[in-house]
């Protein structure tokens, strides 16, 4: 990062961060991709808010309970699955719930999981990596056998497969388990096999700036191994640390979607986006538009979200080139 | 070549060991009664008994793990009968051996999962080519687009849409479902040329972006641009240098996600009623079916493993300074 520090044309002097910023202001689909991705996060943050202004809630079986909203086969009696002045995106067919008001806790639960992993494997990823590339010798070779082990591992059947295990970790398996369990276990089999990517890059990274003039300077100066991992080493891996982890979220996002969807996530009536598209798949025949919403949404979420990690990694590094 | 395929093979093993051990002792060790949790939620005492026998778990975890290694080379007997030679355990829900099962399944898997992968390396590459080749273009620019958009689509939303929109709305495909391809061929290919395209749908647009983005970084490499200035075709310059030089990084990428489509497509078995691996594996985990589950991580495991060792073979068949020793 040192060596990247251009000199501006007005001659000031400006840290490597407001350069970043300043390359990242300028990129327009940056920008934009940006507020799509922080529009996704307000909604998940503000979905009370949300709920509360358009005056429905996630719960209520509107369709049970008013009269000639559903037909007889349970499925809604307006075209487009629903969809008018009352309910803006339409009914869920049999449980008659709203689907917006569904839609918006569901993206709060997946942001909140899909963010915890991202902070839990990143610093997993800080800690072993720093830690493999600093010290070098047995903790380095220990740390990435751990990894290539970790990366053996089939990566959705481990989640699928060791969901249900974690479980009966905090509760007996006789007994139902409660919503806070199971969120947390899914943050779990995440984590584990989430972070050896960023792992292997600070690794990498860290053992090419060991070798570099300021940690050695550092060094001879007297100061501490901690100091010079905060001081010297961290600030240089912020760059790959943001990039890995802007593009490790909308991941997390998605398997976590996949775990609902293959029945072994989150279970009723927690709101959650991935269960959407496992109702979406059972009644795609007779309405389809049920599972417009979620699915443009993820999709619009995902674009969104690797553009940003593109921009983020251009505005790092402008000498990458696309 | 033959002592690197001895020595990775070793690694192999080894790594395949740990994770048999990590995966029993998980799975058997933790639950604090493994028995409890294969039987369900609705087990009476008696179901419990005959599922601790047919587990051996009266016995400490180690011995039981020793038994199951011992088991895939010699075989087992277990009070339901005998396991012959790979043994990987009895099946509680069926009361057949896990191996069986397993290659029941396997065709079903292969099939979908070589079929994908012919689809999305064939029209990937070709995307990624016309890409670099047309660098900057209009053509360019869409298909990148394009291949960004579909790369975020995911298989549980793309799936069931083209079912209702191409199947069930206007019958462009017929219903997927699994024929084997022994007995009839032309029913094999239609039932599964949906779930080809939609799995190879978000593989390919991967494909698209990688061997565009490693084709420009070897155009400017400096062995293409003397190529180029000894005055060689654009044609020659771009398949026998710059694209040969971009084979190293997409057949890494190929080799793990063929690896890992062969331990089981589970999203797009699940979404297409497809009964592989992978659906398999979802139905072992909603029944609890430990030594089911076990078998095809053991199994999926092996594949992607081999396929590791497949793809550091291929290296050196790709770039001539790479020497296997």
């Amino acid at each position: 990062m040192s060596s990247d520090t251009q000199v501006a044309a007005e001659l000031v002097g400006r840290s490597p961060g407001q350069l970043m910023w300043r390359r990242f202001r300028r990129d327009r689909v940056g920008v934009v991709s940006g507020c799509v991705v922080l529009f996704f996060f307000a909604v998940g943050l503000l979905a009370p808010v949300i709920s509360w202004l358009y005056g429905k809630d996630p719960q209520t079986r509107y369709g049970q309970i008013e009269p000639g909203l559903l037909n007889e086969f349970g499925y809604p009696v307006k075209p487009n699955g629903g969809i008018d002045g009352e309910f803006w995106f339409g009914l869920e067919p049999f449980m008659g719930r709203d689907v917006l008001t569904q839609l918006v806790y569901g993206i709060r639960t997946s942001l909140f999981i899909a963010l915890a992993v991202t902070v839990l494997a990143t610093l997993t990823a800080i800690v072993l990596g720093i830690t493999a590339g600093y010290l070098g010798g047995k903790a380095d070779f220990l740390i990435s056998r751990f990894i290539d082990l970790l990366m053996a591992f089939p990566n959705q059947l481990f989640f699928v497969a060791f969901l249900p295990i974690v479980a009966t970790l905090f509760v007996d398996p006789r007994e139902e388990t409660p919503t806070y369990v199971r969120v947390v276990s899914i943050i779990v089999v995440l984590w584990v096999l989430g972070w050896m990517t960023l792992g292997r890059i600070l690794r990498g990274a860290t053992l090419a700036l060991r070798e570099r003039e300021f940690v050695e300077a550092a060094k001879v100066s007297g100061a501490s191994p901690w100091r010079i991992i905060r001081k010297e080493l961290l600030p240089n891996v912020v760059s790959p640390m943001l990039v890995q982890a802007t593009y490790m979220l909308p991941n997390f996002v998605t398997t976590a979607a996949a775990l609902s969807f293959l029945g072994v996530g989150l279970v009723e009536p927690t709101p959650d986006w991935g269960r959407m598209f496992a109702i979406g798949a059972e009644v795609y025949r007779a309405d389809l538009t049920y599972m417009f919403f979620p699915g443009v949404a993820m999709v619009v979420f995902v674009v969104a979200f690797n553009l940003l990690g593109d921009s983020v990694r251009d505005a790092f590094d402008p000498k990458t080139n696309r | 070549m033959l002592r690197f395929l001895l020595r990775r093979s070793l690694g192999a093993i080894v790594i395949l060991l740990i994770i048999s051990a990590v995966t029993f002792f998980l799975f058997y060790a933790i639950p604090r009664n493994p028995a409890l949790l294969a039987c369900g939620k609705t087990c009476t005492p008696d179901q419990l008994a005959i599922v601790e026998a047919n587990l051996g778990i009266d016995k400490p975890v180690p011995v039981q793990y020793w038994e199951y290694m011992v088991g895939i080379f010699t075989g087992r007997d277990y009070p339901i009968g005998h396991c012959p030679a790979p043994c990987l355990g009895y099946s509680f829900t069926d009361n057949r051996p896990v191996l069986e099962t397993i290659l029941d399944r396997l065709p079903t898997t292969l099939s979908l999962a070589v079929g994908g992968a012919v689809v999305f390396l064939v029209v990937g590459l070709a995307m990624g080519m016309l890409a670099a080749w047309r660098r900057g273009t209009l053509l360019d620019k869409s298909l990148s687009s394009a291949s960004l958009v579909l790369g975020s689509m995911q298989i549980y939303f793309l799936g069931p849409l083209a079912l209702a929109l191409l199947v069930h709305n206007n019958q462009v495909f017929s219903q997927p479902k699994y024929e084997p391809f022994t007995e009839d061929p032309t029913a094999w290919f239609g039932g599964l040329l949906l779930p080809w395209l939609v799995l190879a749908t978000i593989f390919t647009a991967n494909y698209t972006r990688m061997s565009r983005a490693t084709l420009i970084e070897q155009l400017r490499e400096d062995h293409v641009r003397t190529a180029k200035a000894k005055g060689m075709s654009r044609s020659t310059v771009f398949f026998r240098y710059a694209w040969r030089g971009s084979l190293i990084p997409i057949v890494t990428i190929f080799g793990i996600d063929l690896g890992s489509l062969f331990g089981g497509a589970m999203i797009t078995e699940f979404t297409f009623n497809l009964p592989g691996l992978g659906r398999l594996a979802v139905d072992s985990v909603t029944k609890s079916n430990l030594p089911m589950l076990m078998g095809v991580m053991l199994f999926a495991a092996t594949m992607i493993v081999l396929f590791n060792i497949l793809v550091d073979a291929c290296y050196a068949l790709i770039d001539p300074r790479v020497r296997l020793a």
